[in-house]
């Protein structure tokens, strides 16, 4: 087998062992979901019959996807140090599978929580209309894997911090502070029925964002895995 | 038989510019054992860990060798190292077997991982448990699973801290028989405290705690 070969199988393994294990554990998904939850209930309650502009409604979507990542994503790497089998996957396999393995995971649980939240943000806001759904949700897409991954590298930091719940948001956010711009604009455009063409600036932006946290991340995440 | 080789040289690790491990060196190879030996805090783990690739020393190097071919510290000597630690974790939501094959398969360890598994949960006395989550099994039975896990790919360099931590007799006994293999094969080498351990080392470096004037 090529090293490429056993590179993506292992890949392929670590992203099963992260899925199996969070629906037996419910580490995230149950936190994330409850977050979701409350967070869009405060907002109905709070919009009350005012009608609000489509910015600011945008703008709470963000911050809705913002918080309930940062309480959701950090815990691929958290849990593997609480429950202390970081060496165990050290001692497994090199560390680029282990990054790409939770990055992945991150992605499909990011996107998987961004498309439940903006249904819901669609179906509960009643002034919240989307005119054009394909920026809608390419922004969603591309808003979920850039989340995904500044997430997971900030999360293979934090993790060996001791104040991890609090450092979490507070390193993310100037990280994250160009892409949650972007997608929001991203999401005005679409609910104020723009062109697909116009948008195409927010999404080369939101591509570079990860391509550039990505290709970081893995020069970075030796050094971060090892001590 | 693989020929291996591992040596040490002028290893030194500072946590905090506190030095724990001055200047060790050893070189083993085929058939040879070392028993690392001090008191508690010394920084016998430290040195373990060192030796696996988990931290990086401060000073010094780390060389294997394997059929000749050096092996790259620490980035690929994951698949020629088994190592078991008290404070080592497997997961707990997974079952006995689940996390034996999840070892095989993330290490792409392919050679007919089943038979394997279930020889290895045979000798540790673990069968019988093999579906039951491992938040249900003892201190004792977690580490006799981390032996399984350790020993899954036939390492040829055998890393044990504590290798008696939490065992009753009969685990004792399974773990002093790999060890004895152990030293027949490869290489093996145990951090102890324990003087029945140093029968099976053929040589011992005392690691001492450091004191900077």
């Amino acid at each position: 087998m090529t090293s490429m070969k056993r590179s993506i199988t292992t890949t392929y393994y670590l992203v099963e062992k992260e899925i199996l294990s969070e629906f037996r554990t419910r580490y995230a998904l149950n936190a994330l979901m409850m977050f979701v939850v409350t967070t869009l209930s405060i907002i109905l309650f709070s919009l009350g019959g005012e009608t609000v502009p489509a910015d600011v409604l945008s703008g709470l979507l963000w911050i809705v996807i913002f918080f309930s990542a940062m309480s959701g994503l950090s815990r691929s790497f958290v849990a593997e140090e609480e429950r202390g089998t970081v060496m165990t996957l050290q001692l497994m396999t090199h560390s680029t599978s282990v990054f790409v393995g939770k990055l992945i995971y991150n992605c499909l649980l990011a996107l998987a929580l961004n498309i439940f939240i903006g249904l819901a943000y669609q179906v509960v806001v009643a002034d919240f209309v989307v005119r054009t759904q394909s920026i809608f949700w390419t922004a969603i897409i591309l808003g979920s894997i850039g989340l995904a991954s500044a997430s997971t590298i900030l999360a293979a930091i934090i993790a060996k911090a001791n104040t991890k719940g609090t450092l979490f948001p507070v390193l993310a956010f100037p990280i994250l502070l160009p892409l949650l711009l972007t997608a929001i604009n991203a999401t005005k455009m679409a609910a104020d029925g723009a062109y697909f063409g116009e948008s195409v600036k927010e999404f080369q932006i939101l591509v570079s964002f990860s391509v550039v946290i990505i290709t970081l991340s893995l020069l970075l995440f030796e050094h971060v895995w090892k001590d | 038989m693989t020929t291996i080789h591992f040596s040490a040289q002028g290893i030194s690790k500072e946590f905090n510019r506190k030095l724990i491990v001055e200047n060790i060196s050893f070189a083993l190879g085929n058939g040879d054992s070392l028993a690392l030996v001090g008191k508690n805090g010394a920084g016998k783990s430290t040195l373990a860990k060192i030796l696996c690739g988990l931290l990086s020393p401060s000073r010094g190097s780390v060389g294997l060798t394997i059929d000749g071919t050096p092996v790259e510290y620490p980035g690929r000597m994951y698949p020629h190292i088994g190592f078991v630690a008290p404070y080592i974790n497997l997961y707990d939501e997974f079952t006995g077997i689940e996390n034996l094959s999840l070892c095989a398969r993330i290490r792409n360890h392919s050679a007919a991982p089943g038979d394997r598994i279930e020889d290895l949960l045979r000798r540790f006395s673990l069968f019988d448990k093999r579906n039951d989550e491992l938040r249900t099994y003892s201190s004792g039975m977690k580490q006799r699973l981390k032996y399984c896990a350790a020993l899954l790919h036939e390492p040829p360099l055998l890393v044990l801290d504590e290798p008696c931590a939490n065992l009753d007799e009969e685990g004792i006994a399974v773990v002093r028989a790999v060890m004895r293999e152990q030293q027949g094969t490869g290489i093996l080498i145990i951090a102890t405290n324990d003087k029945d351990d140093l029968d099976y080392a053929g040589s011992i470096v005392t690691v001492e705690r450091m004191k900077r004037p």
